[in-house]
């Protein structure tokens, strides 16, 4: 049992699960078929008691930043705990996002580190460095010869003796950006308390057993990996998998070859694991066929109560091999997860627990505890956190509102944007849901203007609008998600459309050509599905900054269907 | 264009029941055949078995185009 109340910060958490299980396997890295390392939980101390000497080597003091931007990989762990061991305030950055994008959130937060991988910095040296120019970098894996510019080398050794450096519960212990590549940067400030009641609460739900092993494939900046694959295993004893490759051949034979036990994914992962095992089934001949549709309903019979992860497997073992053969949990958020996928793989007898969160709120707002299994809502709030529905409407829809310790200090340096979001101690979530009678959370919709992909990126229209400025013939344009214009009352099928406001006399064709043209090269999760032409004068305020909700009201006029232009006509 | 672009859109063609000849060196790979970025990672492994290469995940970022996708395979042969 995870106990955490006497414990002042998330470093010191894990220092606990060191001392106590020193020689349990604590990380293995893979990379496709080989194996690149295996630590102990007593190796993964003494290398990151190292990286905290260098960092203290080069003047690093408790409370300053250090950033990351690596691919899921032991080091990212290392210099993760390394950091918290020496008081520092960690920002995990997506390595997924451009480079530029990237420089924009490090120019923001600052940070006295960061640290990088060589194929990242590579790109990085080629843009203007001055967000950095007060940063020391450091560069894993750079080949021998590599010229690092103004970099230094991870690997490097210091003769700095390494001093432990614990933070108090208030202090702030991770900056996570939500949003704002190009816009105002919202830079959510998680305290060691936040981290601590959160891994506490989840981790009397979901215990991962010292024998148990997380599989780290989505990104360890997101905040669902953050906390399930990289602080809570480390917490109770049990061992993190990353794989360097997360192409699906890789990620399936992975759950197998290191017996994976415990995975979070979001929908897409899902879908490419459903994918698999139903051809799997459908290459079955009848007779077997037959077998197995039997074992289903029975399994399904057993356990609608409370999964049975023994039983399911042995009646079901051709299956679950399929997914490695000790896959006994499966963690699902980030986005809306469909209902029918979820139930597709409880039918299996391999549970999926679906999560709400909020990055702004640690992770975890509500979860399924599976007692029993409901596909149809994303759970009942976590214990400590209170979810209310204000402004509901008839149907009792309305905006979910979350208060508790999990919620955020606040915004980096947006004491405006911090006072919008939390209201008198609580958080608004934008997002709208409903609660049932026995208290579970479903949720209906949003009521703000942004978009959360199949791969769990959340998308703010207003940070791609910069890519279509001075479009031919353009004379101003707007980015919407199309559900917050017209809402649906769903989370699926959300895209993004931009409005568009041409000139007198302009070439309509050759505006929507360059449009097409820059939609490409954004990333596929980013780019608008289609446009609306607009004649009159988008509704703007005195200094001329576009009253996003009233050209919203005033679209929503029209009928969506006749409005959007699809794109790729 | 290379051999590897002709390998490399006859294999697209086949696999995503599209005309070749819709695919071009400067066309966008996930607009040409309607695909996400994991759709595409399940590409890159069917092309790395073709040609018997291996790309690093990290480069996948910054292939847009089906001429990208070539060069890489390219660089490599």
């Amino acid at each position: 049992m995870l106990t955490l109340d006497r414990i002042s910060c998330v470093g010191e958490a894990i220092r606990d699960a060191i001392v106590t299980f020193k020689t349990n396997t604590a990380l293995i890295e893979a990379d496709r078929h080989r194996e690149n390392g295996r630590w102990t939980y007593r190796e993964l101390r003494q290398d990151a008691e190292r990286f905290g000497a260098l960092l203290q080597s080069d003047g690093f003091a408790p409370g300053d930043r250090c950033a990351i931007v690596m691919q899921n990989q032991a080091k990212w762990v290392v210099s993760g705990l390394g950091a918290l061991w020496v008081g520092a305030v960690l920002v995990p950055i997506d390595y997924k996002l451009t480079v530029p994008e990237q420089l924009t959130l490090l120019g923001h937060c600052k940070p006295k580190v960061l640290v990088t991988e060589y194929s990242t910095w590579v790109k990085m040296m080629r843009e203007d460095l001055a967000p950095l120019s007060e940063t020391t970098v450091l560069v894993t894996e750079a080949p021998p010869e590599a010229d690092l510019g103004s970099a230094h080398r991870w690997e490097s050794e210091t003769s700095q003796a390494f001093s432990l450096q614990y933070r108090a519960r208030q202090d702030v212990a991770c900056i996570v950006y939500s949003s704002g590549t190009s816009g105002t940067p919202k830079g959510c400030m998680l305290t060691h308390d936040n981290y601590l009641t959160q891994a506490q609460v989840l981790g009397r739900m979901y215990p991962i057993a010292e024998d148990e092993r997380f599989f780290s494939i989505l990104p360890t900046n997101h905040a669902i990996d953050f906390m399930l694959g990289f602080l809570m295993p480390l917490m109770m004893g049990a061992s993190v998998l990353h794989q360097r490759s997360l192409r699906p051949q890789f990620i399936r034979s992975s759950l197998k070859q290191y017996e994976v036990t415990h995975l979070a994914v979001v929908p897409t992962i899902l879908k490419n694991l459903e994918k698999r095992i139903r051809e799997r089934l459908d290459d079955l001949e009848d007779g077997p066929r037959k077998a197995v549709d039997t074992a289903i309903r029975a399994n399904d019979f057993l356990t609608a109560r409370k999964p049975n992860h023994t039983l399911s497997r042995w009646l079901l073992k051709p299956i679950h091999d399929e997914l490695g053969g000790n896959l006994k949990k499966v963690f699902a958020g980030g986005t809306f997860v469909d209902r029918k996928l979820v139930e597709f793989f409880y039918e299996l007898g391999i549970p999926v627990a679906i999560g709400y969160g909020l990055t702004e709120a640690t992770t975890v707002i509500s979860v399924n505890d599976l007692e029993p299994f409901r596909s149809t809502t994303v759970g009942k709030p976590v214990d400590g956190v209170d979810v209310e529905i204000r402004n509901a409407n008839d149907e009792g829809v309305g905006e979910v509102w979350v208060q508790g310790p999990t919620v955020m200090k606040g915004y980096l340096d947006a004491p405006e944007l911090t006072a919008e979001a939390i209201v008198d101690g609580w958080l608004r979530t934008g997002d709208l849901g409903s609660i049932d009678v026995s208290g579970h959370l479903t949720l209906r919709g949003r009521a703000k203007n942004m978009i959360v992909t199949e791969g769990g990126k959340n998308i703010h229209p207003e940070d791609i609008e910069s890519v279509f400025d001075d479009l031919p013939g353009c004379e101003e344009l707007c980015v919407f998600a199309a559900n917050y214009i017209w809402p649906t009352g769903k989370m699926t099928g959300e895209q993004l459309v931009v409005v568009l406001r041409p000139e007198t006399d302009a070439d309509l064709e050759v505006m929507v050509q360059e449009l097409v043209a820059r939609n490409r090269r954004l990333p596929d999760f980013k780019r608008v599905s289609g446009y609306i032409v607009r004649e009159d004068d988008f509704p703007a305020t005195a200094s001329l900054k576009i009253k996003r909700p009233v050209l919203a009201d005033e679209l929503r006029a029209l009928e969506r269907a006749d409005a959007i232009v699809a794109l790729d006509a | 264009m290379s051999a590897s672009f002709d390998r490399l859109s006859q294999l697209c063609a086949k696999r995503y029941s599209v005309d070749a000849s819709i695919i071009k060196p400067e066309g966008d790979v996930f607009e040409t055949l309607k695909i996400d970025s994991f759709q595409a990672a399940e590409l890159m492994s069917e092309l790395e078995m073709e040609f018997d290469v291996e790309i690093p995940d990290y480069e996948l970022q910054d292939i847009k185009t089906f001429g990208a996708l070539s060069g890489a395979i390219d660089a490599r042969l």
